[in-house]
């Protein structure tokens, strides 16, 4: 499996872990992410509401060289982009979406790209998000094949953040509202999930910047929820998410008097983990709130058993009502 | 452009000599008020119509279908020696019934009529008045040159059966049933729940008057069951069905009970005496629990209960026979096998139902995940004095009573992501929920969240103003989530509503112990198979097609077979008895005929021609063809043929032709729509 791979600038930096961990990850599975050669930012999510026509040419730009470089390279013709920071995977998506739909949008964009001496053909590239990809192409069955050292004992808040399963431009590949595919790949790979309400709930985004206070207490309620739920870390998929949860973490607790000490790790590096990877080939020890104690964890205890298998006889004296019946996952 | 009949027609076997020369043909083209004439410029299509061979006269006016209309075509039958008339108008659907009276008022065999959809497949579909008047053109050009070939035809009759099957033993279904069997026909009543009711049987009180469900739903049941003219067949299937109105015959399998129903009292001591306790996820909607060996409910029709084999400890593992043991009178019989039955009906009455809106698909509200979130049905059944916890309003513990109800309306419906449409029940069942919380738990509070509410039925407005005054609250707005995450200190513990107020123009939490998700209605997961299974019509979102929105609701495009309550759309209890009543009262009008009048549009085999291929044997879905070993020819049975023309096409002799669609009559057609094929203007139809 080969993809065009778009890390957008978080994972230069900030981010590093997550860039580290997942191409480390793609290593094990098989997987060949190729970088875009002399890519652009994507723009973030300003840059659209300052000019409209400018941010779609700048996000066609990596469209462009994103299709140039990985079209027909396996013989299929629609090339295959990925992205694993979310506001990267929705600017990419949105805008290949547009300029498919209209016409008009494309030629602009097109003239624009001819200054640079590219061109765009909408519909040539279909723009995945990592998690899309590692769960849909490559499966829970070869990830779970790759396991060398099951989570057991780690309880983790699957944590999606508000843009990777919102956008429906390409084809949405989990329920908007409360996705479950980072849950069953958790689980996938031996550890424990947590309910966790606000999954898709906002991180604060770029409000940490422009109003404190409104951020704070965003990533206060999703550090309250991820400890309410007696979670060992949060695990996330987007740079933006990861950078306000454990960079802010200090701030929150001064600012509301909390004790939080929660880390925050990406998918790919707990995949990492599992397949047997040091943790420093996974990038560990890049977070703040230092992840080793929870990750010591590991294989020391057996799950708790904190929720008990619904029962299928009532005891005796028992006057509760039965449960509603879940479909069968996995 | 050639008004020469195509030569092919001639090597036709069925084609008569004289097809095609010396016809009189008069053309009428409708205005339909401005439905036809606001696109299509009718005045000059009766014009160029005119001109074309063998029209004697062509008029357009501005409803054919009026008397006036109808008294034009007559007066030029007579007066001008007419012998084919085309009317471009409406949808054959709507009048070809009409004009084809109004030939024969006159003295014309009406299938020597044939009409132009310029309405539905014209002026309705396009804008552009150029294009749709091209063609209302070739339309009628199409329509003289088939009409200039067809024969005069004499309608079949056939004897209509007086049985009728009525699938369905919900109130739709009881109350059809009822009605013919009061009239005095008698009535096959199949369900295929072990027990008749239905939805309507789980309830406990109907809105807007509040009257008990069982007490005004158990008597029907009883007079079901006990009705001379009525065969009740519960735990039964419908598998087949053949025939056409007035004959069908309907394979149905009763499936085994294991319990000998002549010699069960219905005393219930094996129900008792059951080990075996599962969920019931039917009838308590996963809320009670039930036996292996069981009754839906204590009053069910018919009394006997039913073995569930997949969880029946002797079925699994071959040992128990509880219930064998303490049966008073040797009822049980663990060898009992399905059986198959033929009924031989006229008509059949499809009251199949619905089924609840899973509000799992809606995971943000919670269902299954968080244990005191509950569908409406499973309210129903709480509220129920019958139900898991006698009536008792208890959360999921069977014991907490709640103090704060959130009660969350249009939950799958009027929303794009499940169903855009209305299940118009629910808005009153809410309204009856909210009074029940305040008769049950008068301290407690009831909050309603809901996008409009939708009251419109006899009494149900002065109800929803009843609710109101109970102090109930009302939050315009659809709810984002319930969620267990607290913010706060004030929210721990319990389930929190987050919405926008649309009326306050504010986001709101509001803490609730309870939620019940008003879940809409869907059709039955099987509705696109019973509906092939019975040849009928489903819409996008599976719901039987009647043949008429408005004028003809509770009959479809197949004749004799009819629809009835929620299996055609959701509908409350109100209105699926009066379609119930409704599609009774007209099977007892076709039933009154006696004999019916049957389109002759039958095939018939040229036993010259056949080769004994057989092809049509197989092919027919009727059955309708018979082979002769001793000629080595097929022949069909007129009585049998429903006229589709599978046979038709599929013989490799052209021996088969179907009367009124005969090639030189279908072949004529296509070269008249296509008269202007050889000019270089085409048509396109172009998106925007």
């Amino acid at each position: 499996m080969r993809y065009g791979y778009y890390p957008g600038c978080s994972l230069e930096r900030n981010a590093g872990a997550y860039h580290t961990s997942l191409m480390a990850v793609a290593a094990q599975l098989g997987v060949e992410f190729a970088e875009v050669d002399d890519w652009n930012c994507c723009g973030a999510t300003e840059f659209i509401a300052v000019n409209r026509l400018r941010a779609y040419a700048l996000v066609s730009r990596n469209l462009a060289l994103a299709a140039r470089q990985t079209t027909g390279s396996n013989g299929a013709s629609q090339g295959q982009l990925v992205a694993p920071c979310s506001a990267c995977y929705l600017n990419l998506s949105k805008v290949e979406h547009y300029l498919s739909e209209s016409p008009a949008l494309a030629s602009d964009v097109n003239n624009a790209l001819a200054a640079g001496g590219l061109s765009y053909e909408p519909g040539s590239l279909r723009v995945r998000h990592l998690l899309d990809v590692m769960v849909n192409d490559v499966g829970y069955e070869k990830v779970a094949a790759r396991v060398r050292r099951p989570l057991h004992g780690l309880r983790v808040a699957p944590y999606y953040g508000c843009l990777v399963v919102r956008p429906g431009f390409q084809g949405r590949f989990d329920d908007p509202e409360y996705p479950t595919s980072l849950d069953r790949l958790m689980r996938t790979l031996g550890a424990t999930v947590v309910d966790f309400p606000l999954k898709a709930h906002c991180c604060g985004g770029h409000m940490t910047q422009i109003s404190r206070d409104v951020a704070l207490e965003l990533i206060r309620r999703l550090l309250k929820n991820a400890a309410d739920y007696q979670a060992d870390m949060i695990v996330t998929l987007c740079p933006m998410c990861q950078l306000n949860l454990d960079a802010f973490q200090e701030s929150v607790n001064g600012l509301f008097g909390t004790e939080y000490r929660i880390p925050i790790l990406f998918f790919t590096q707990l995949m990492g983990l599992a397949f047997g990877l040091s943790p420093a080939a996974v990038g560990i020890g890049k977070e703040f709130i230092d992840a080793r104690p929870a990750l010591a964890k590991i294989g020391a205890a057996a799950p708790a058993a904190a929720e008990a298998a619904p029962r299928r006889k009532p005891r005796r004296g028992d006057q509760s009502l039965p449960l509603p019946q879940m479909p069968e996952e996995e | 452009m050639s008004a020469e009949t195509p030569n092919r027609a001639r090597h036709d076997p069925h084609a008569t000599p004289d097809a095609g020369h010396g016809e009189r043909v008069g053309v009428y083209v409708c205005h339909c008020g401005h439905n036809i004439a606001n696109t299509v410029a009718v005045e000059e299509v009766a014009r160029w119509a005119g001109e074309q061979p063998n029209v004697v006269v062509a008029r357009d006016y501005k409803f054919m279908c009026s008397s006036l209309g109808q008294e034009l075509i007559e007066q030029d039958i007579q007066q001008l020696g007419l012998n084919r008339v085309v009317v471009a108008a409406c949808s054959p659907h709507m009048h070809e019934k009409t004009f084809r009276s109004a030939c024969q008022r006159a003295g014309l065999n009406p299938y020597l009529f044939e009409m132009a959809n310029i309405r539905e497949m014209g002026s309705w579909a396009t804008d552009d008045r150029e294009a749709a008047t091209q063609k209302a053109r070739a339309q009628v050009k199409g329509a003289v040159d088939r009409a200039v070939h067809q024969q005069p035809l004499e309608p079949l009759y056939v004897d209509i059966n007086p049985n009728t099957l009525v699938v369905g033993g919900g109130i739709a279904g009881l109350t059809a049933a009822l009605e013919l069997a009061n009239a005095g026909y008698h009535v096959y009543l199949v369900e295929r729940d072990s027990s008749i009711g239905g939805h309507m049987a789980k309830l406990d009180k109907t809105f807007p008057t509040l009257d008990c469900a069982a007490c005004i739903l158990t008597p029907k049941m009883v007079d079901v069951a006990n009705h001379p003219n009525i065969t009740l067949m519960t735990w039964s299937e419908v598998i087949a069905v053949h025939g056409y109105v007035g004959n069908f015959t309907v394979r149905v399998r009763k499936k085994a009970r294991y319990i000998k129903e002549d010699l069960c009292t219905g005393c219930g001591t094996c129900v008792e005496k059951c080990p075996v306790r599962i969920i019931d996820q039917n009838f308590e909607v996963g809320l009670g629990y039930r036996k292996a060996v069981y009754r839906n409910f204590p009053q069910a029709v018919p009394k006997y209960p039913v073995i569930d084999t997949a969880n029946c400890t002797f079925f699994q593992r071959g040992k128990c026979r509880a219930c064998e043991i303490v049966c008073p009178t040797d009822a049980i019989d663990f060898n009992q096998k399905d059986q198959i039955v033929d009924l031989e009906v006229g008509n059949i009455i499809l009251a199949t139902g619905y089924e609840q809106f899973d509000a799992r698909r809606v995971p943000q509200y919670g269902y299954g995940r968080l244990a005191n979130v509950f569908t409406s049905m499973e309210f129903e059944r709480m509220v129920n004095a019958a139900g898991p916890t006698a009536g008792r309003v208890v959360l999921r513990d069977g014991v907490t009573v709640p103090k704060r109800i959130g009660i969350i309306h249009c939950v799958g419906s009027r929303d794009k992501n499940y169903h855009e449409y209305c299940s118009r029940a629910c808005c009153m069942a809410a309204l009856k929920f909210a009074h029940l919380v305040h008769e049950r738990v008068p301290e407690a509070e009831v909050f309603n969240f809901y996008i409009d509410i939708r009251a419109s039925g006899k009494h149900y407005e002065e109800f929803y103003h009843r609710v109101l005054s109970e102090s109930t609250h009302f939050i315009r707005g659809r709810v984002a989530e319930v969620t267990d995450a607290a913010r706060g200190p004030g929210e721990e513990g319990q389930l929190i509503i987050q919405v926008e107020d649309t009326l306050i123009g504010k986001q709101r939490r509001i803490p609730v112990d309870m939620v019940i998700l008003m879940a809409g209605m869907e059709s039955r997961k099987d509705a696109r198979q019973v509906a092939a299974l019975f040849g009928l019509g489903c819409d996008y979102d599976g719901w039987f097609t009647e043949r008429h929105a408005k004028l003809d609701p509770v009959v479809t495009m197949t004749e004799g077979i009819l629809v009835a309550g929620a299996c055609q759309g959701p509908k409350a209890i109100p209105e699926s008895v009066a379609q119930g009543s409704a599609a009774a009262a007209r099977v007892a009008g076709m039933i009154g005929q006696r004999v019916m009048k049957m389109e002759p549009v039958r095939a018939s085999i040229d036993a010259a021609s056949c080769s004994g291929c057989r092809i049509c044997n197989t092919l027919c879905p009727y059955h309708a063809i018979t082979f002769h070993e001793d000629r080595k020819v097929s022949e069909v049975i007129t009585a049998l043929c429903q006229g589709c023309g599978a046979c038709v096409a599929a013989c490799p002799s052209a021996a088969i032709s179907g009367a009124h669609f005969t090639r030189d009559q279908v072949l004529a057609q296509i070269e008249g729509i296509l008269w202007d094929a050889r000019q270089p203007e085409v048509l396109w139809l172009e998106p925007q």
